[in-house]
């Protein structure tokens, strides 16, 4: 599998990090190189082994369905970068 | 001052009890000691008077005999953990200027046993590295120079390679790390010191910048086992905020070293003997063997072989995580905002400027591999191969109680070496990856030096929530090894 420069695009995009023309040249023939290293798993065989998708064996725990943590907007606006009356502000998104 | 700057953290404690001298003084020589060796560029933020206030305090408990486990002794803190009221940036541009409004679950409670923060030390960026040269903040120096007369200035691995740089030279007694792949053991071997990853789950994970959630566990580096055992005490325990954390009792490991490691098992993985491998590697690793059996151990050897998948699997495992933690830098909640046109401009003008490459890199190789079409292919694969690597070290536990293993192919290397291919780069991290997949505790111990002067540290992995038998083993390695040398920076100003 290689990665063309308008698959770079699309995942750039995906990311949503822009990228110039300049940087999707860049970094497509790096991606490519990481994804042929990470290929070499398909010589392993899979059959009948169950994905691990965390080390340990902990099972999710259920907590009390209580309120215990709020109240709090000037915590959570603090590093806002913009922000107004207990809100983010962000750029116009409805015309 | 030197000589305070030269404890372990045992040999603190009891003297700050007998009253030889104060955390103030103590304090007072890790700050001077931070201000002497500012070139090594291993502290993103000082924070000499909160650690003056933290010191007082300190004295004043301890005279009212309240002391803590850790009560008055210097810290280095990785700026990935957050700290209320100081700047936690992950060594990105994304969070320069974020300062968290509470402390990370392993900060607060080294604070509750007393410990005195000096600083926030530098990382790869979003702990994304093994050289520390990935920082928006700049490069850390390592310490150690090559015999060589070179004076090229060396890695001190990564990606928490301040608090190795910063504990190596005596700038402070203990120091905070995060492992996701190596990221606490490959910069302990490069700096010689000691450092240790528990289990995975064993340090709440709560407040740190997350990386790879089903792979980042905090631990610490220190001058000895002995110390890396009781500040690890104080970090670990269950924590209701980290949905991976286990509800555990937490052993005390520091009162139970000091014995020989009669009745042990050491299992020796031939598949970390790897091809190119450097000759004085090998040689570390025997002599590490020899010190087992010297100690008691019977040497057993045992087959890991999945071994070669494990890089590549990691490479999977982890930036798939990364892009979807790193998706909440958004410009809108915290850190860096560029604005754009639109929304969706200002997202993707913001992330194209707080990132640095190799995160970039690393979360369009996460986007890649979890999208539609490929997500089978290789996220999935990749799980099951971690599956079948966690077996290997199972049925390699059947035989025997740890492993040894080297920590590192090579020594440190100069900054700008192994940049021109981020897979050579990669293969830092060939011995210590395995055991972070299959969460297991690790440790790296200072061993030797290599050939041109460096230090080379040996691994040791042991079963999981099993990290008596690594602090064990690591003890006697340390005992044996009796590793004394010092950067030739910090022996100078000492004579």
């Amino acid at each position: 599998m290689s990665l063309d420069k308008d698959t770079v695009r699309k995942v750039a995009s995906l990311a949503r990090i822009k990228m110039s023309d300049e940087e999707l040249d860049k970094y497509g023939p790096q991606l490519n190189n990481i994804i042929g290293f990470v290929e070499q798993l398909a010589e392993v065989d899979t059959d009948n082994v169950e994905p691990l998708p965390s080390p340990v064996d902990i099972a999710l725990r259920l907590r009390e369905d209580v309120v215990n943590d709020g109240g709090c907007a000037e915590d959570v606006l603090a590093n806002a970068p913009e922000e107004m009356e207990d809100f983010y502000v962000v750029p116009k998104v409805v015309e | 001052m030197t000589e305070l700057t030269h404890m372990t953290v045992a040999q603190a404690l009891k003297g700050l009890e007998n009253k030889d001298f104060s955390a103030v003084e103590l304090t007072q020589a890790h700050i001077d000691a931070m201000a002497n060796y500012r070139h090594l560029n291993a502290f993103i933020v000082e924070t000499p008077d909160l650690a003056m206030d933290q010191a007082k305090a300190s004295d004043e408990r301890r005279a009212k005999g309240e002391a803590g486990a850790l009560d008055g002794i210097p810290l280095a803190i990785k700026d990935l953990f957050c700290t209320k009221g100081v700047q936690t940036t992950a060594s990105s541009k994304i969070l320069e200027g974020f300062v968290p409004r509470y402390d990370s679950t392993v900060t607060a409670r080294l604070f509750r046993d007393g410990a005195v923060m000096l600083g926030k030390t530098a990382l790869d960026e979003f702990a994304m590295g093994s050289s520390n040269t990935t920082s928006y903040f700049g490069n850390v120096i390592n310490p150690w120079k090559r015999s060589d007369g070179s004076n090229a200035d060396l890695v001190p691995g990564g990606s928490s390679g301040g608090s190795s740089a910063a504990l190596a030279a005596r700038i402070c007694m203990g120091a905070t790390g995060t492992d996701t792949g190596g990221s606490i053991r490959q910069p302990a071997s490069f700096c010689g010191i000691t450092g240790i990853k528990p289990t995975y789950g064993r340090c709440s994970r709560w407040g740190v910048v997350a990386f790879a959630s089903s792979l980042d566990q905090p631990g610490i580096f220190g001058r000895s086992v002995e110390d890396t055992a009781i500040m690890l005490k104080s970090m670990s325990g269950f924590d209701p905020k980290d949905s991976t954390s286990a509800d555990r009792d937490v052993p005390d490991w520091a009162g139970q070293l000091g014995g020989d490691l009669k009745g042990m098992k050491i299992g020796i993985p031939k598949e970390y003997r790897m091809d190119g491998m450097p000759e004085e590697i090998e040689k570390l690793w025997q002599q590490g063997i020899a010190w087992a059996k010297e100690s008691g151990a019977e040497i057993v050897d045992v087959s890991l072989p999945h071994t070669k998948y494990a890089l590549p699997t990691y490479y999977i495992i982890a930036p798939a995580e990364a892009s979807s933690n790193l998706a909440r830098y958004d410009g809108v909640r915290y850190g860096l905002r560029v604005e754009g046109q639109d929304l969706t401009d200002t997202y993707e003008s913001t992330r194209a400027e707080g990132f640095g490459d190799e995160v970039k890199r690393r979360i369009m190789i996460g986007t890649y591999v979890l999208s539609a079409g490929y997500y089978d292919a290789y996220y999935i694969k990749a799980q099951k191969v971690r599956r079948l690597i966690l077996q290997d070290f199972e049925k390699a536990y059947e035989q025997c109680d740890a492993l040894l293993t080297p920590t590192a192919p090579s020594a440190a290397f100069a900054i700008g070496e192994n940049e021109d291919d981020p897979i050579k780069m990669y293969l830092n991290d060939v011995f210590t990856v395995p055991a972070s997949l299959a969460g297991l505790p690790g440790m790296s111990v200072p061993a030797g030096l290599s050939a041109d002067g460096l230090p080379l540290g040996l691994q040791i992995i042991g079963k999981a929530w099993d990290e008596l038998t690594v602090l064990k083993v690591g003890q006697a390695i340390e005992r044996a090894a009796n590793f004394s040398a010092l950067p030739e920076m910090v022996t100078k100003k000492a004579a």
